[in-house]
């Protein structure tokens, strides 16, 4: 059987002092459908160790992360290989109306880090990265030039960024394109 | 020529070329300052009339200079007066249209986005000392400024600013501004566009050797502070285009900021006392000011002060004195100037004419940010008035002129601004400034004369007060009307300088107050932008999105060319070597009618739809009955929307009680999910329903052909493949080539098919393991369109158009009689959907078995065309050439199409129409005999 | 660019929206009981004021909920409303 291929398998990452930039592959990708206030809510919160986050733009870690993409949706984010997570959540909320999909592969991440993430991001994010505002822990659907992203930032001055594969090699040329003249420095 | 420039003057010496002469200039010059101190008046020809002009101001409100650059890049439409001088600078003037690079521009330009709690728009003297109080408060503040340098108006004017000089004093406020974390300063940044909730779009010319040429920055402030500053006002007298015409306020700024001097010998026409300030500084750079006219009476003062000291002593005033005529010399610049007044008429020799008609606030961003101006009678001026967003206005721009008022307007509006923001300004220092008092200005728009043809409202569009007074005469009322009647305001400068003096004419000529008329509306861009600038980084690969699948990088490797479906990229067609497209087309064709083919179905819109009422909720936007699917099985499925037109199909395959996958078209994956959300959400908020894109987390291979059982035997040897076990429309779990997978037996072919869905991450490997079977063709999206059409399966938005119902289309099969209702299920029964003369989906059969008919064609009754009007009966949707009819064929819209079957109608394709017969649109195996193998 | 309050995400540029046209324009209780006419003015007609407007956005780009808002269509400035 061949090797698994995932949508930037053929991107060259940029690892320079001011900007790093670097696909995380084949992370397990589960959307969460439920009511925040159910109990099944509660019980995919204990399941997944860590409480669905109900303030809209955060998302809470644990051993997994766990983003606000919409007042009654979440997107799991777990370390690759976590294919019995979706069974667990749903044996964990059974008969409860709840919509768990797996979406591995639905999105690839972009890992972004470095003193010039932000002025990257810039070239193509409207929102406030500015970390007064988008600290860590905050999260946003949005877009980024002209692709729809998951963007969340992470300590210092890293951001994930979640993108749908087929946009994938389009937003992976984006950024390239756009750090040339952050990796002068 | 000699050099007109002040003595001292030194820098280093930049060689350019203009109009194919050579000429040096100075670093730091722009090229209009090079050509003055060149001694170059008539700088270009008037487009229309072949007027000699010259430069009139010196920055981005000149009216005239407008040159081409040709080397090292071309482009047009640039204004002499803001170019910046470099060696080796290659141009010529334009007298109206430029020219557009016959070349690919190798620059590169981008964009950013940009958040501030303050924006300051403009880094002369109140616009400093607004962004540096705004600063000292910790708010995030950005200061943009259209110049090279900071210090708006001071080098122009030489004033001093706490005892240093200006120019000194605005760097030391860059300085400041520099040690601030949250400060940010832009120069050659010129902010153009002022749109809702304050975002401001500004374009950056950037240093030699940036990463780009020109930056767009979109500017979200939480507050923004207007200093732009204000431009000195011409007036329409007989003869005010000639070269050495110019704005005294010009004159100042070339011999202060520049060391050029714009004449010898200078007449001062003006209305206020600014025009003084420059008739001194150019005095005591040289140049001879052979008399002022004031046209105040009452400027009798002024007069005396002059005649005391200083180096206008002795300099002769004519109060209440217009300028009546300007005297030609061979090159049509100025010789000499006619005064008129109570003294009588006098003729004047003289090569410049400095004018000074009052000050315009520069209130463009303002307007444009929704707010309203209103008309000062002492400043005669238009000033913002109530303001429609989170912006204030200091200094000039808002009428305070004197240097110590702009510092203390700036101080305090920058301390507002930024408290507004939320933020604590400490105690700031307002800069120290002389006070002057000056004497009330007078007001003159125009010179009065018997012939208008030469007073000039507008130098670029050459429009006279005459023109403007034809206008009204002719009955306009409106400035926004003569302003499309006449031109007047609608050349590349937008009429900064003679709008609100085109606008006095008109009230002028009217009768009414030029307050109660107001001006015409100020519009972004408030100076010309490049379209490379705003196209920026979209250019190329990266002008749209391309969607590519997981098995995009074999179709490449293997010779695919690609169809573009909305963004998406999808195999067309594999030439082998030497096959054009038919060729390929029916080779691919024949294969997966006799063989086994492969197509990547990837890009069809998939959408996870669970919970309790699922059934229910599919069933409501289904036209078809959903519900009593049985887990494990799939139905074909079309949706309509309320107006009952097809709105797109697919396939539904029940995956347990509660949870369905519905696919989508392509291009529709989005708008389907949408449409699902808007009627769940605002509708149906009681359905217990959630849906979930998993689009682009499948990889889908089609595998089609009378031995693709065989094929999928061999690759999933778990799987029991034989027709009684995996009947049509039934999915099943199995590994495919080892992955795990979710088989369907679907056929968009009429072959015996299925389409193999795994994890995309594993897509690539499917693929390869199924063609490496050796048995079967890749084929594309072109081959997929030939096999559908021989069946008569419709693409919706190719064979429709949103017109369309399905019994249109002949499937009201598809249609359920048995529901209460569905979307679209009441606009079926309305009177227009069910007239006999709709446009049916039928087949067309040239009767020429080679003609090709293209798509698009319009079809008519009769083998001659008849006098137009010519009545369409429809259209072509699909036309191709089939393998297995072993002909062409094509399907069409037709005005009651099915009740023409066996009739002939006609395509007019540019010589005689070309009979068709129109058929049954499903033209091969009617009888569905192949789907089982 | 307008900023759109989306009552989950906070204010966002509207290319992030989808419009939806007039808000509480209900989907009939029973179609099939209006008369053509009664259905072509729910189907066709709507309301084009200038000023106060209740109108439906959703915010495609991000949480994908509908929302209903109140604007004035003359100045372009929005009232908060409850939600969808």
């Amino acid at each position: 059987m061949a090797e698994r291929l995932s949508p930037l398998a053929g991107f060259e990452p940029v690892s320079a002092e001011s900007l790093r930039i670097e696909e995380i592959p084949f992370l397990t990708q589960l959307d969460v459908r439920v009511d925040p206030k159910s109990r099944a809510a509660a019980e995919i919160g204990l399941a997944l160790g860590v409480p669905l986050p109900t303030e809209p733009g955060t998302y809470a870690s644990g051993d997994c992360d766990v983003l606000w993409t919409g007042p009654d949706e979440w997107l799991v984010l777990a370390p690759p290989g976590a294919e019995g997570l979706e069974g667990r959540l749903r044996e964990a909320c059974a008969g409860a109306h709840v919509g768990i999909t797996d979406v591995s592969a639905q999105r690839t991440a972009v890992l972004v880090d470095g003193p010039r993430s932000r002025d990257l991001l810039a070239h193509g994010c409207a929102l406030d990265l500015h970390p007064r505002v988008f600290g860590p822990g905050r999260c946003a659907q949005t877009v980024l030039a002209r692709a729809q992203v998951v963007l969340a930032a992470r300590e210092g001055d890293a951001f994930m960024i979640l993108v749908r594969s087929s946009f994938a090699g389009y937003l992976g040329a984006w950024l390239l394109d756009a750090a040339a003249e952050h990796l002068l420095d | 020529m000699t050099s007109r420039r002040r003595e001292g003057v030194a820098g280093e010496t930049l060689r350019f070329r203009y109009d194919g002469r050579d000429y040096e200039g100075l670093r730091g010059d722009t090229l209009a300052a090079a050509l003055l101190a060149n001694g170059v008046r008539a700088v270009v020809r008037s487009g229309g009339l072949g007027r000699p002009r010259g430069i009139y101001a010196s920055w981005t409100e000149e009216p005239n200079a407008l040159v081409q650059i040709e080397e090292p890049f071309p482009e047009p439409m640039l204004q002499a007066t803001t170019v910046e001088l470099y060696d080796g600078l290659v141009a010529t003037g334009l007298g109206g249209r430029g020219r557009l690079a016959d070349r690919p521009d190798p620059a590169r330009y981008d964009a950013v986005h940009a958040h501030c709690d303050v924006l300051v728009v403009g880094a002369g003297p109140a616009g400093l000392a607004a962004a540096t109080a705004a600063a000292a408060s910790g708010a995030r503040v950005i200061l943009a400024d259209d110049r090279p340098a900071a210090g708006g108006c001071l080098p122009d004017t030489g004033e001093t600013v706490d005892g240093v000089s200006g120019t000194t004093w605005a760097a030391g406020m860059l300085a400041e501004l520099a040690g601030r974390p949250e400060a940010r300063v832009l120069p050659r940044t010129t902010v153009f566009g002022y749109y809702d909730d304050n975002y401001l779009v500004a374009v950056e010319r950037r240093e030699e050797g940036a990463a780009s040429r020109e930056r767009i920055w979109r500017i979200r402030a939480r507050r923004v502070v207007l200093a732009t500053g204000a431009h000195e006002r011409p007036i329409a007298f007989a003869g005010n285009d000639r070269p050495g015409v110019m704005l005294a306020g010009a004159a100042r700024a070339y011999a202060n900021r520049y060391g050029v001097l714009a004449g010898r010998r200078a007449v001062v026409f003006t209305t206020g006392d600014g025009a003084y300030d420059a008739a001194r500084d150019l005095a005591a750079a040289g140049v001879e000011i052979a008399a002022v006219a004031d046209v105040r009476r009452d400027a009798h003062a002024l007069d005396e002060a002059l005649a005391v000291a200083g180096p206008l002593a002795g300099t002769e005033v004519l109060t209440g004195h217009v300028v009546t005529g300007v005297g030609s010399a061979p090159d049509g610049s100025v010789a000499s100037v006619t005064v008129s007044g109570p003294s009588g008429e006098r003729e004047i020799e003289a090569d410049l004419l400095l004018v000074s008609g009052g000050w315009n606030p520069v209130v463009h961003l303002f307007s444009q940010s929704g707010g309203a101006l209103r008309f000062d009678e002492e400043l005669h001026a238009f000033v913002p008035g109530e303001a429609a967003q989170a912006v204030e206005v200091a200094g000039a721009a808002r009428g305070v002129y004197t240097l110590a008022g702009c510092l203390e307007d700036g101080v305090a509006t920058g301390t507002r601004a930024a408290e507004a923001a939320g933020f604590r300004v400490p105690p700031h220092p307002v800069p120290a400034a002389e006070r002057v008092t000056a004497l009330p200005s007078g007001r003159l728009w125009l010179v009065p004369a018997d012939d208008y043809e030469t007073h000039f409202v507008d130098l670029q569009r050459e429009v006279t007060v005459a023109d403007v007074m034809r206008a009204t005469g002719a009955g306009l009322r409106s400035v926004e009307h003569v302003k499309r009647y006449t031109t007047a305001g609608t050349a590349h400068d937008q009429g900064k300088l003679f709008g609100v003096l085109t606008s006095a004419v008109v009230a002028h000529a009217t009768g009414v107050e030029i307050g109660d008329l107001g001006t015409t509306t100020f519009r972004a861009p408030y100076a010309p932008v490049s379209f490379a600038a705003l196209a920026g980084r979209d250019r190329g690969m990266l002008h749209d999105p391309v969607r590519v699948t997981s098995l995009h990088g074999w179709h490449a490797a293997h010779g695919a060319l690609f169809e573009n479906v909305g963004q998406w990229k999808r195999p067309w067609y594999y030439p082998r070597p030497g096959e054009d497209m038919e060729t390929a087309v029916l080779r691919e064709c024949r294969a997966v009618r006799e063989g086994a083919g492969a197509m990547d179905a990837s890009t069809l819109g998939k959408i996870d739809v669970q919970g309790p009422d699922a059934a229910e909720f599919l069933d409501r936007l289904y036209t078809n009955m959903m519900s009593t699917l049985k887990v494990g099985a799939i139905r074909y499925g079309v949706m309509c929307r309320a107006d009952g037109m097809v709105f797109d199909d697919g396939t539904v395959m029940r995956l347990a009680e509660d949870r369905f996958l519905a696919t989508t078209t392509t291009g529709n994956a989005a708008a389907v999910l949408d449409w699902m959300e808007e009627w769940l959400q605002t509708e149906w908020p009681s359905l217990r329903v959630y849906c979930t894109s998993v689009t682009e987390h499948w990889a889908t291979v089609a595998l089609a052909g009378p031995r693709s059982r065989e094929v999928l035997a061999g690759l999933a040897p778990g799987l029991a493949v034989d027709a009684a076990s995996f009947p049509f429309m039934t999915w099943r779990d199995a590994e495919v080539a080892g992955i795990p997978a979710r088989v369907c037996r679907i056929s968009f072919s009429g072959e015996l098919a299925y389409e193999i869905n795994v994890n995309a991450w594993d897509g690539l490997a499917l693929w390869e393991a199924v063609v490496g079977t050796g048995v079967v063709t890749p084929y594309g999206t072109e081959t997929m369109h030939v096999l559908r059409a021989e069946k008569g399966y419709p693409i919706i938005g190719q064979d429709t158009d949103g017109t369309v119902t399905p019994a249109d289309l002949g499937m009201d099969w598809v249609v359920s009689k048995k529901k209460a209702d569905f979307v679209g299920k009441r606009s079926h029964a309305r009177a227009d959907t069910s007239r006999p003369d709709r446009k049916h989906l039928v087949g067309l059969l040239p009767e020429d078995p080679g003609l090709l008919l293209p798509e698009g064609a319009h079809l008519v009754a009769t083998s001659r065309l008849p006098e137009p009007p010519v009545r369409a009966l429809g259209h072509v949707t699909s036309s191709y050439r089939s393998a297995a009819l072993g002909r062409t064929f094509a399907l069409a819209l037709v005005s009651g199409g099915r009740e023409r079957i066996g009739e002939r109608l006609y395509v007019p394709l540019g010589g005689d129409p070309v009979p068709v017969t129109v058929t049954h649109h499903v033209l091969y195996d009617p009888e569905g005999a192949r789907r089982d193998g | 660019m307008l900023l759109i309050p989306c009552p989950w995400c906070g204010p966002r540029d509207e290319a992030e929206f989808h419009y939806g046209g007039q808000a509480h324009v209900a989907y009939p209780a029973d179609p099939a009981a209006l008369s053509d006419e009664e259905w072509a003015r729910y189907l066709f007609f709507r309301d084009n004021p200038k000023g106060r407007f209740a109108e439906r956005w959703s915010h495609t780009a991000g949480c994908r909920r509908w929302f209903t808002l109140t604007r004035d269509t003359a100045t372009g400035v929005f009232e908060s409303e409850a939600g969808a």
